[in-house]
């Protein structure tokens, strides 16, 4: 009897405890929905601040160039000698270029060039938007009835929506550039096949999945990382764990969409 | 008359009941200083009278506006006639002294760039830092924060300061000029001064009336000289640590 008794009260704090965590995710879940509208409300009114958003777009997009190329390189001389040992067992060296160009364009692209800023821009902004609520400068503007939203929220989201994608492109151009070098000038594969293999494989839909994946990664970074500095508790522990969960949950949020985004885009 | 009116405040945060009916009148014109032991919920007070906060019940009144259940644009009308200076002066730490200053006058008022620098360049004078403008809040010394967030308060001229702790980590000879300067700006500009401070005894001779929050209530209040003729046991023994007078064996 005892032991039914302690059975069942395992059990029913073990769905309390279940029922807790759900009801927190899904409040977390509308919290972010809600943050992600206000600020694009925020955005659509007057004034725009083109100061503050060239502000982000240089700390957002300018400032992840050098680790994005580093990225992309290395990625696209890995990826050329990967792949081409693997197609000179079949004889098929010849759409090296293709496979190296469209695995850039569709996916490694936009994933690494996203999970980078995430890595480098996304985990500062949250711990710049931390600071700013620990040291009251949020409550500040609001008392100076300056929206916090508009004012410091949604030109970053403005500069991952257009630097994301731009970065994106970069890292696909240098990533390119570095199977070529691999496959091209240290193994021997023909350059001409290299290049008209790109031109005749790559098409306009990949292009276009490719700009699409990096806007709406540009959002998740911009959204996730912000929501987080903007919420995070009064301490620095706190600041501690709002950077570390913003990097995650963006990451993952990252790789999660990608795989629907690709599903649908194919 | 009264500038602002609390009527049966009530706020709970993290489950922590906090503010437990607060009544409270702030007569208009008048720098009334609101002390009491830390954590006691003087700040989140202060929040709640310039709608940072919205109180679980109870009503706060500014001028005959009843701004608890205000939002959005009806709430900043009413800010517009705030400022605040933070207890850590939560200047912009992206932005010189100068820009700190002017960023009110340019955000709300927008007037040209010749009255934002000589309005900028009174204020930053008033509060004794002519020539600081260029230089960073974190090349600034904590006194200096102070003014320069005092120096952002004072700009837009506006009817109600409210000022939380402005003297917490100074040393008492900087805690004294801040307290100067606030009493100055009070009798140059005639705002109504709301201040949570420990400062006993220094509040009493710069305060014309004083408040006292314990166990989330006003539990005394007085004009500044009447404030040590209280009977309350726990007042007294609050004034007495502070030194202002010695408890009878």
């Amino acid at each position: 009897m005892d032991e039914r008794v302690a059975v069942s009260r395992v059990l029913t704090a073990f769905v309390e405890r279940l029922g807790r965590a759900t009801l927190f995710l899904i409040r977390e879940m509308g919290r972010m929905l809600i943050f992600m509208l206000s600020t694009f409300a925020w955005l659509a009114r007057p004034p725009l601040r083109p100061f503050q958003i060239l502000k982000q777009l240089h700390f957002i997009g300018y400032k992840s160039t050098f680790v994005v190329v580093l990225t992309a390189a290395f990625t696209g001389m890995v990826l050329g000698l990967q792949i081409y040992y693997t197609l000179r067992k079949f004889g098929s060296e010849a759409v090296l270029g293709s496979v190296v160009a469209l695995s850039m364009i569709r996916e490694l692209g936009p994933v690494l060039a996203a999970l980078m800023v995430t890595a480098r821009a996304g985990s500062a902004m949250t711990a710049e938007i931390g600071i700013m609520r620990i040291t009251e400068q949020i409550d500040a503007l609001d008392t100076m009835a300056v929206n916090p939203l508009q004012y410091l929220i949604a030109p970053k989201f403005v500069a991952g929506l257009i630097g994301v994608p731009l970065l994106v492109a970069i890292f696909d151009v240098v990533g390119i550039y570095g199977g070529y070098l691999v496959g091209v000038d240290l193994l021997g594969a023909n350059p001409g096949s290299y290049w008209s293999s790109i031109e005749s494989a790559v098409e306009w839909k990949d292009v276009y999945g490719g700009i699409l994946k990096s806007i709406s990664f540009g959002l998740i970074v911009s959204w996730v990382c912000c929501y987080k500095g903007y919420n995070t508790r009064m301490s620095a522990e706190g600041l501690g764990t709002a950077t570390t969960e913003a990097v995650v949950l963006s990451s993952v949020l990252i790789l999660i969409w990608d795989y629907f985004l690709t599903s649908v885009l194919l | 008359m009264a500038m602002i009116k609390l009527a049966g405040v009530e706020k709970t945060l993290g489950g922590q009941p906090v503010l437990c009916g607060v009544d409270l009148t702030i007569p208009a014109g008048k720098l009334t200083t609101i002390i009491g032991g830390s954590g006691e919920g003087k700040s989140v007070l202060l929040k709640h009278i310039i709608g940072l906060l919205q109180p679980d019940r109870g009503e706060v009144w500014v001028d005959g506006i009843e701004i608890s259940r205000l939002r959005g644009k009806a709430l900043n009308e009413v800010r517009k006639r705030f400022a605040m200076l933070f207890q850590g002066a939560a200047l912009f730490d992206s932005l010189t002294v100068f820009e700190n200053v002017a960023f009110p006058l340019r955000e709300k008022l927008r007037l040209p760039e010749t009255e934002v620098v000589g309005r900028v360049e009174e204020k930053l004078a008033q509060v004794g830092l002519a020539g600081m403008g260029h230089k960073y809040p974190a090349e600034l010394s904590g006194g200096m924060k102070k003014r320069a967030g005092l120096a952002r308060a004072l700009v837009m001229e506006p009817e109600i300061i409210l000022f939380d702790e402005p003297t917490t980590g100074l040393d008492p000879l900087m805690a004294k000029t801040i307290h100067d300067l606030i009493v100055a700006m009070h009798r140059a500009f005639g705002f109504t001064a709301v201040m949570v401070s420990h400062e006993i005894p220094e509040i009493f001779s710069i305060s014309d009336w004083v408040a006292m929050l314990k166990d989330g209530k006003i539990v005394a209040m007085a004009p500044s000289a009447d404030f040590q003729r209280t009977t309350d046991p726990a007042v007294l023994e609050f004034i007495a640590v502070g030194g202002m007078v010695t408890l009878k064996p």
